[in-house]
């Protein structure tokens, strides 16, 4: 164990056109190249993409884990930014 | 965190899994439940790695060249399944190299089914159709775990692992309807690997102290024993389409229960086993070790590699900085 270890990459694989890059775990590689080619081994053997991202595990900035966090409280008392807030009268028809 | 009190942090953990919820990294957890993931995971991880090499004994000889590919892709797959455990279970705070290591030191284990050897073709018949079957019996409800990497990884190997049960079916169908002597290696398997994939479903229920903690926290579903008893009603009806005999004279229908009633595992085999006194479990350390070392220039290589190449150019964000 005397080499530092290869650094840690996210993976995010497109499924297929039309669909947005999902994350689908981490790897060790000890460069970008090298760790696109590890992502199509350990998450595309079976053409589970068309598209793959690789990102620096320690590039992410994360919100705070906990969901009753006051960071998300603003949304929660802001129900007129959903359409079935709103009361649409009869003969309205597709509002 | 949050400088929330232990207890508020506690009762909101229990929420989330009284509600069937799953937790996830970088959520509070009991130090328990973490220390439980971490150990059940890593030895997950370890058993996809070493589990390769009984199987890698028979990758040179398969019978034929499409036997070979499929072997071939089966134990890709074990290597990914070994590495999205691995990515699950560095979720928790541990490094790759740290369960490396516990599992080298012999602090960590591996499943002791792969400390029998394959001893002809028709064994990997046997790993596919009773141990990767056990494996999946065991698995499928780990889709569910509170544990959110941990469920999450289940979910793609459970998919992956349908392909190496009805492989090894397949394999052992194949030798069963053939000459009397392949139909004899085939029956030879079965023989063999029968009782010590009962044994992978642990001991039974009165002799497993973390059971009750783990079924608790819902990283466990099923009980040790009834995920054996329904693994044994699976294969009763699949061994007769094979048409072999598994080997229990006791193994018999019981209406009452609406299950297979089947014969006394061999305790102190599995506890040997376990122990270190298998038929491989010297050779299987040995190997692991050994490919681990012999690959460290290449680690080294491609760090030293990777870091003069972003010493040339600007480097990107996270990227390894010389």
């Amino acid at each position: 164990m005397s080499a530092p270890e290869w650094p840690l990459w996210e993976v995010f694989v497109r499924a297929r056109r039309g669909l947005s890059h999902n994350h689908v775990g981490s790897l060790h590689a000890p460069d970008a190249e090298t760790a696109l080619r590890h992502a199509r081994d350990v998450y595309t053997r079976r053409q589970e993409g068309v598209s793959l991202w690789v990102v620096p595990a320690s590039a992410i900035t994360a919100s705070s884990p906990d969901e009753k966090d006051p960071f998300f409280a603003p949304a929660a008392d802001k129900v007129y930014r959903h359409p079935t807030f709103y009361e649409v009268p009869e003969g309205a028809g597709h509002l | 965190m949050d400088g929330l009190p232990e207890e508020a942090l506690r009762a909101r953990f229990e929420e989330i899994v009284a509600a069937d919820g799953r937790i996830e990294p970088r959520d509070w957890m009991p130090d328990d439940y973490r220390r439980t993931l971490v150990r059940q995971i890593a030895q997950h991880a370890h058993s996809e790695i070493i589990g390769m090499q009984p199987e890698g004994n028979w990758l040179t000889r398969a019978p034929s060249l499409k036997r070979k590919a499929i072997l071939m892709a089966k134990i890709q797959d074990e290597a990914g399944h070994g590495l999205y455990l691995y990515s699950a279970a560095e979720t928790l705070g541990v490094s790759r190299d740290e369960l490396t290591g516990l599992l080298h030191a012999g602090q960590q284990k591996y499943s002791s089914i792969f400390n029998y050897p394959t001893l002809t073709w028709a064994d990997l018949g046997a790993v596919g159709w009773l141990v990767d079957g056990a494996a999946i019996t065991n698995q499928v409800p780990l889709c569910r775990c509170s544990y959110g990497p941990y469920a999450r990884a289940m979910v793609r190997i459970c998919k992956e692992e349908s392909f190496h049960q009805r492989q090894g079916f397949e394999i052992l169908y194949t030798l069963s309807h053939g000459t009397p002597a392949q139909h004899a290696m085939a029956q030879g398997a079965v023989d063999r690997w029968w009782w010590p994939s009962l044994m992978m479903f642990g001991p039974p229920d009165d002799e497993s102290p973390h059971s009750a903690q783990s079924m608790a926290w819902k990283i466990k579903r099923h009980s040790n024993d009834d995920l054996r008893q329904r693994f044994v009603d699976m294969c009763v009806p699949q061994a007769e389409v094979l048409g072999l005999t598994l080997p229990d004279p006791l193994l018999r229908r019981n209406e009452e229960r609406g299950h297979y009633d089947f014969g006394p595992i061999d305790w102190e085999e599995f506890r040997a086993v376990v122990r270190g006194d298998g038929p491989c479990n010297r050779q299987r350390m040995e190997h692991t070790i050994a490919a681990w070392e012999e690959g460290a220039w290449v680690r080294e290589a491609a760090l030293a590699h990777a870091e003069k190449q972003a010493a040339r150019r600007p480097p990107a964000a996270g990227e390894v900085a010389a």
